[in-house]
């Protein structure tokens, strides 16, 4: 081997390190994306909503039982909320059920919006699984879902004391997300409130 | 008591494989014969072990063992039994096993089938493997057992995923794994070159069986995937450009590329240290393929189980080995010498732009597949990288690919000249542009070129085997036994070539489909695609673990009022799974697909979506094609046994390219 050492061989080493070279670019990245995502800073799957930074769009629901609300009565709102879209027929609702109790019950309101359900199913599974909702809309033909954006249900939002969409996760609430994404959120909200 | 011996059999694997990986590349680099004559045994002992602890894991699956917890998760006692049997390797655990079990099983071929070769590059290549699977079978027995146990054990299992109840699927990954991992055949050879210094005619000899080998199951597995998500999904396409897609297209371009750089190596010994770097490329992108796509940083239709400590597991593992093997090629590579010298015009430059070609597509599908993640990573921004630019970045690389095909097998090694090369080929060339403009004012341009070029890769093989065999200029009888002296492995190249004409026909094809989407109630009737389509019922039908619901539809003509055929698809609801999957309805005459999927059910009537697909079924048809002149290349006994059929060499006058020798 040493008998084939050629002028130019520096050239040609540098040259042929270069893919090791962008292996190791490649793979720190990797390395970087896997440490953030056990940290939860780093999410591929998560879905950016629209929402985020801005007022609900316009619109007027009827209510389960009386009045609904209005885009109106979101972009104004008294203090900081969810909305909480939901359906009788989905079971990731079911999961998050009592996640949705706990808060509830913690002082912070959430409305609900029913997506694409009958007023009956929509009853039977409230008086099965607990009432968390405060406000009740009926979006029967899914209308507002489509302007909200929403990815499928459930799907939970909050708006700020301003009407502001400060946050949007889709999917079941669990104890974990609330702490990591809402209780954030909600001391940053009372903060800026006092 | 069997899982527990299927997990000690992984841990014995686990030490062979060690000692596999170091006694033969020890004793090759002291020339000791002892250690290096150890190492086919060692080989054969490691597939031995492992296939014994796959062969446990099946049969915990059969018996329905539910203490083992990969059993308890992904079968039940209602699962089919087939699917018992499948459905082992339908889950992570179980499929990084059968992984182990195809690698282990390259390491005996090379044992069994490799005694031609000089022992001590034997002997480097089964340690190289053995290395590879050391770190796997670690990470097996740490990070991912499928023997791990559950107590107490569940009455019944949770079934396996409704998705993977399908038999395409049930037999993809085999056949993906064996295209996946048969590369690391190709990569041994890459590393034991490397350790050696040395690159010559016979290596690539050597290589292309088993890169041609291992391309046949990838091109294969590829096909059947996208066959599956056609059929299955029921999305009405059949390539998503999704990651996990992407990440079984990029070996196949870069395998592809190295299985004709190899003839190049092997007939003109240059292109060494371009081979040598795509076969660690391909592999590379097999392991990154197969393992990246279940740390969860991509994100795809095709889900697997996350979980970031493998991943982390899983990255330290690629990084040793891709870059251990790209640093032993940034240290040894310098000092392989070039020797064949070649005009930009001939075989070898013609091979050239197929390898720039392929492999500037797969750097293209790379950047797009890898280009979300890091976007995120760096900028904290989220998008998506989807059909469109894939479209309309691969097809304007993918057509001078297949302009060039058809060319470069007639031009001759060394020096060629181009007009002579496109003579011989006049007829293909000119019924390709009768094609394209006949067809160019009712079908659009795009699908006109596209069909011209599907025509000139099926008749450009031809017309380059009518021209080796002098038809009508000779006579019959004497151009008959021109024919029969051609090696297979030149109509496995003709073969293979149409077979992708036949495939882009097929995509082609696809770009013309039409469909609708409506609700339709029993008694409707849709117009579209020239037939009309009748919803004539609604029912239940059981199955064995699921529920079905079908919809019956009869197909006529719209213009004649024909039959054309009874339909029924149907949606199969899981009760144990709490899953909903779709079963597509197709039927095909060979040139088109009626394709009905049936979508929810409102207000008594269905969501039907309606397809007629033109010429879908010659996308996977021609991979099949492919896939065959593959094989019949891979029984020429040259490529075998490494010499040129007696008979072959004495009719020499025949314009049969020389074999190296």
């Amino acid at each position: 081997m040493s008998g084939m050492e050629q002028p130019g061989i520096i050239r040609r080493r540098l040259l042929l390190g270069v893919p090791l070279v962008l292996l190791a670019a490649a793979g720190g990245g990797w390395a970087m994306m896997l440490e953030r995502m056990q940290q939860g800073e780093f999410d591929p799957h998560s879905l950016p909503s629209q929402l985020i930074g801005r007022r609900v769009p316009d619109f007027t629901l009827p209510g389960l039982t009386g009045a609904g609300f209005t885009g109106a009565d979101l972009q104004n709102p008294k203090q900081p909320m969810l909305v909480n879209f939901f359906a009788s027929w989905c079971v990731p609702c079911l999961q998050e059920a009592g996640v949705l109790g706990e808060i509830a019950k913690g002082g912070l309101p959430i409305w609900g919006i029913a997506y694409k359900d009958a007023p009956d199913a929509t009853r039977a599974f409230l008086a099965q699984n607990g009432n968390p909702y405060a406000r009740i809309a009926m979006d029967r033909p899914g209308r507002v879902a489509i302007n909200w954006g929403v990815y499928g249900v459930p799907e939970t939002y909050f708006i700020d004391g301003g009407g502001i969409v400060r946050w949007r996760y889709a999917g079941a609430l669990t104890d974990a997300v609330v702490q990591r994404d809402l209780a954030p959120l909600l001391a940053r909200a009372e903060k800026s409130a006092s | 008591m069997i899982p527990e011996l299927g997990h000690f059999a992984i841990a014995l694997a686990c030490v062979i494989a060690a000692a596999q990986a170091v006694l033969p590349i020890w004793g090759a680099h002291r020339h000791d014969a002892r250690l290096i004559a150890a190492a086919p045994a060692l080989a054969l002992g490691q597939f031995m072990a492992v296939g014994f602890s796959f062969l446990a894991l099946v049969w915990s699956g059969v018996v329905s063992d539910f203490s083992v917890m990969n059993v308890a998760e992904y079968s039940s006692a209602l699962t089919p039994l087939i699917y018992k049997i499948t459905g082992t390797w339908g889950n992570h655990e179980g499929s990084i096993l059968l992984w182990c079990l195809i690698l282990s099983l390259c390491g005996a071929a090379i044992a069994v089938f490799g005694r031609g070769l000089p022992s001590a590059l034997r002997a480097r290549v089964i340690g190289v493997l053995g290395a590879v699977a050391c770190g796997f079978l670690l990470f097996t027995l740490t990070a991912s057992n499928p023997f791990n146990r559950v107590w107490p054990p569940p009455p019944d299992g949770q079934g396996v995923n409704p998705l993977l109840q399908d038999p395409g699927l049930a037999f993809h990954p085999p056949i993906l794994y064996c295209g996946y991992v048969g590369f690391s055949i190709a990569f041994a050879f890459a590393v034991a070159s490397l350790l050696e210094g040395r690159v010559d005619a016979a290596w690539g000899r050597w290589v292309r069986p088993w890169t041609l080998a291992a391309w046949c199951f990838l091109t294969c597995g590829i096909a059947l995937g996208s066959w599956w998500s056609y059929y299955e999904l029921g999305w009405g396409g059949y390539w998503f450009w999704d990651p996990v897609e992407n990440a079984s297209l990029l070996p196949w371009l870069t395998g592809t590329a190295l299985l004709h750089s190899a003839i190049v190596v092997e007939k003109r010994e240059a292109l060494k240290i371009w081979s040598v770097l795509l076969a660690i490329t391909t592999f590379s992108l097999s392991l990154s393929g197969t393992f990246l796509v279940r740390s969860g940083l991509l994100n795809s239709v095709h889900a697997f189980a996350n979980d970031p400590t493998r991943g982390i597991f899983i990255l330290a593992l690629l990084g040793i080995v891709i870059g251990g093997s790209l640093l032993l090629f940034a240290i040894r590579a310098p000092v392989l010498v070039p020797a064949g010298i070649f005009a930009p015009i001939s075989r070898e430059g013609a091979l050239v732009l197929n390898n720039i070609l392929l492999c500037s597509i797969m750097a293209v599908v790379l950047v797009g597949t890898m280009y979300p993640p890091f976007v995120q990573l760096i900028v904290g921004q989220q998008i998506s990288v989807g059909p469109p630019f894939f479209d309309s970045t691969a097809i304007p690389l993918a057509a001078p690919v297949m302009a060039a095909m058809g060319l470069g097998p007639v031009l001759s090694w060394k020096r060629a000249a181009l007009a002579p090369a496109l003579i011989r080929l006049w007829w293909a060339a000119l019924a390709a542009f009768v094609l394209t403009a006949v067809t160019f004012h009712g079908l659009g341009g795009v699908a006109a070129v596209g069909f011209g070029f599907a025509l000139w890769m099926v008749l450009s093989p031809a017309a380059e085997l009518v021209e080796r065999s002098r038809l009508f200029r000779v006579p019959l009888r004497a151009s008959w036994s021109r024919l029969r002296l051609l090696p297979r492995a030149s109509y496995g190249a003709a073969i293979g070539h149409a077979g992708l004409g036949v495939s882009v026909a097929g995509m082609v094809g696809m770009t013309l489909a039409v469909h609708t989407i409506q609700l339709v109630h029993p008694g409707e009737t849709v117009t579209t695609g020239g037939f009309d389509w009748t919803l004539v019922s609604l029912r239940d039908q059981p199955g064995p673990d699921y529920v079905a619901r079908v919809a019956t539809l009869r197909v006529t003509d719209a213009r004649s009022g024909a039959p054309v055929a009874v339909m029924h698809p149907a949606r199969r609801a899981f009760p144990l799974q709490q899953q909903t999957t779709t079963d597509v309805s197709i039927k095909t005459n060979g040139l088109r697909d009626l394709y009905v999927a049936m979508g929810d059910e409102r207000d008594g009537g269905v969501v039907l979506r309606i397809h007629v697909n033109p010429l879908a079924p010659w996308i996977w048809f021609g991979a099949l094609i492919m896939a065959l002149g593959g094989a019949l290349s891979l029984s020429d006994r040259r490529l075998r046994i490494g010499a040129p059929i007696r008979l072959a060499r004495r009719a020499a006058g025949v314009s049969v390219p020389a074999a190296a020798e």
